[in-house]
């Protein structure tokens, strides 16, 4: 029997190991799977690259985990936001490595890379600092710059509902990242709010198709990072 | 500066921007002035706005007890859906900016030059922290790029130059300016006004702006 419930957070992110890429699904706060983020900090890992759009807020979650000094590297198009001082801080100090990539650019990368695409060319950034060093290739008239797709070894996402193939649908604008970087990474752990039984999620509405999914955690009531933070918690 | 009672109002500037949006575009607008333009579109027509974070169709803010920090939009604020939006992940979000399917984007400016460059992302300051988001996808897959913005920096630095010497966010991409002097139109020779806020004379506005203006 196909069963990818596994019982803990702890159990969940176990495999999780120094100097993996790490993709972190989340768009701000909606779709952060922050108690996945938490038991990656529990767990200890470091030396990681992370790609998320952003690099989280407050001493929380994603932030939280850059500022235990877990992650090397950051692959994302926006890493300063409001409450977010944790990121800019150790990048002005030289602490922490940036490659920022145009947000479009990003989700083409993540898909191209769950695609067994290995690079593309697009229009965006061309004749910015951010194509400075790239192959530059005129197509029918218009000049593209190439770009790489994008794997990881572990994504980490939040869903609403799951069943134990690893089906999976989401909340609203927390779908975000999430489908994308389920198909890029080698090993996708899942936080769902709801588990369900195989065929109560319609085949018409399953945005994430199990083969993409490696384990699923129940988180039936997850954190929010705006109310932590507004809380001023710290973790760990 | 006492020249606040001069031109356009930062909403005046939005209702005029929201005039040349047409029935039936799909429109994504950047933030700041350009999120009032939702307000101000003409009564009569539909017009579907487009978040890049994963939904087409967003609405108002919620109504208080109605929020869910789960629908937002791409600068993070609380938004609604209306009946018959649709929510998809990134790759389709920025697939529908980057495939050209989204009609006009509507967005803030450091700076535009005379050509059509667009700075909007970075003042290339080696101590501030490097933030693009999806703006240089937008200005490269979305049919008709216009800008709304202040004529001049809180300086009063021109805004409207030569040539940009913030680094580009894309090259040769935006038609229209709305500033709060006038109305502006990139062409082949130039910036050329297309309208002037009421009491506000070519001169004016001519004094104010880093090249060569052509008239009405």
């Amino acid at each position: 029997m196909i069963n990818k419930q596994v019982s803990s957070v702890e159990a969940a992110v176990s495999k999780i190991y120094d100097g993996a890429t790490v993709m972190i699904g989340g768009f701000g706060e909606a779709g952060s799977p922050i108690e996945l983020i938490h038991g990656l900090i529990d767990q200890g890992a470091k030396n990681l690259t992370v790609i998320n759009n952003n690099t989280g807020s407050g001493h929380v979650g994603l932030a939280a985990l850059i500022e235990n000094k877990r992650v090397a590297k950051m692959i994302c198009s926006f890493p300063k936001s409001a409450n977010s001082l944790v990121f800019p801080n150790l990048y002005r100090k030289n602490e922490i490595e940036l490659e920022l990539v145009p947000q479009g650019t990003l989700a083409e990368r993540i898909r191209a890379g769950g695609a067994g695409v290995p690079a593309f060319y697009t229009a965006t950034s061309v004749g910015t600092p951010l194509a400075d060093g790239k192959e530059v290739r005129n197509i029918n008239g218009r000049d593209y710059v190439l770009e790489y797709g994008l794997t990881a070894d572990f994504a980490l996402i939040k869903c609403l509902k799951a069943d134990r193939y690893g089906n999976l649908i989401y909340n609203k604008t927390a779908r975000n990242f999430a489908p994308i970087m389920a198909m890029a990474a080698e090993n996708t752990i899942v936080q769902t709010k709801e588990f369900v039984s195989i065929g109560d999620i319609d085949p018409e509405v399953v945005v994430t198709p199990g083969v993409f999914v490696d384990q699923v955690v129940i988180i039936s009531n997850p954190l929010l990072e705006s109310v932590l933070v507004s809380a001023g918690e710290v973790y760990p | 500066m006492s020249e606040q009672n001069i031109g356009w109002s930062r909403d005046q500037m939005a209702e005029r921007a929201a005039q040349d949006i047409p029935n039936g575009a799909y429109v994504n607008l950047g933030i700041g002035i350009p999120e009032k333009v939702v307000r101000y579109v003409p009564e009569g027509r539909e017009v579907i706005y487009h978040t890049e974070n994963g939904l087409l169709g967003m609405g108002d803010a919620p109504k208080e007890g109605q929020e869910d920090p789960e629908l937002i939009n791409a600068g993070k604020k609380l938004v609604t859906a209306v009946p018959g939006a649709s929510y998809f992940h990134h790759a389709d979000s920025f697939s529908m900016i980057r495939g050209n399917h989204i009609d006009i984007c509507v967005l803030g400016a450091m700076q535009v030059a005379e050509n059509g460059d667009l700075a909007n992302w970075s003042t290339g300051n080696p101590d501030s922290i490097p933030a693009v988001g999806g703006a240089m996808d937008l200005v490269a897959g979305v049919k008709i790029i216009n800008v709304i913005s202040q004529h001049v920096t809180n300086k009063g630095y021109p805004k409207l130059v030569g040539k940009c010497t913030f680094p580009l966010t894309g090259v040769g991409v935006v038609k229209r300016i709305y500033t709060d002097l006038a109305v502006i139109d990139v062409t082949p020779l130039g910036f050329k006004i297309i309208e002037l806020a009421p009491g506000v004379s070519f001169e004016y506005v001519q004094e104010r702006t880093g090249c060569r203006l052509i008239a009405v």
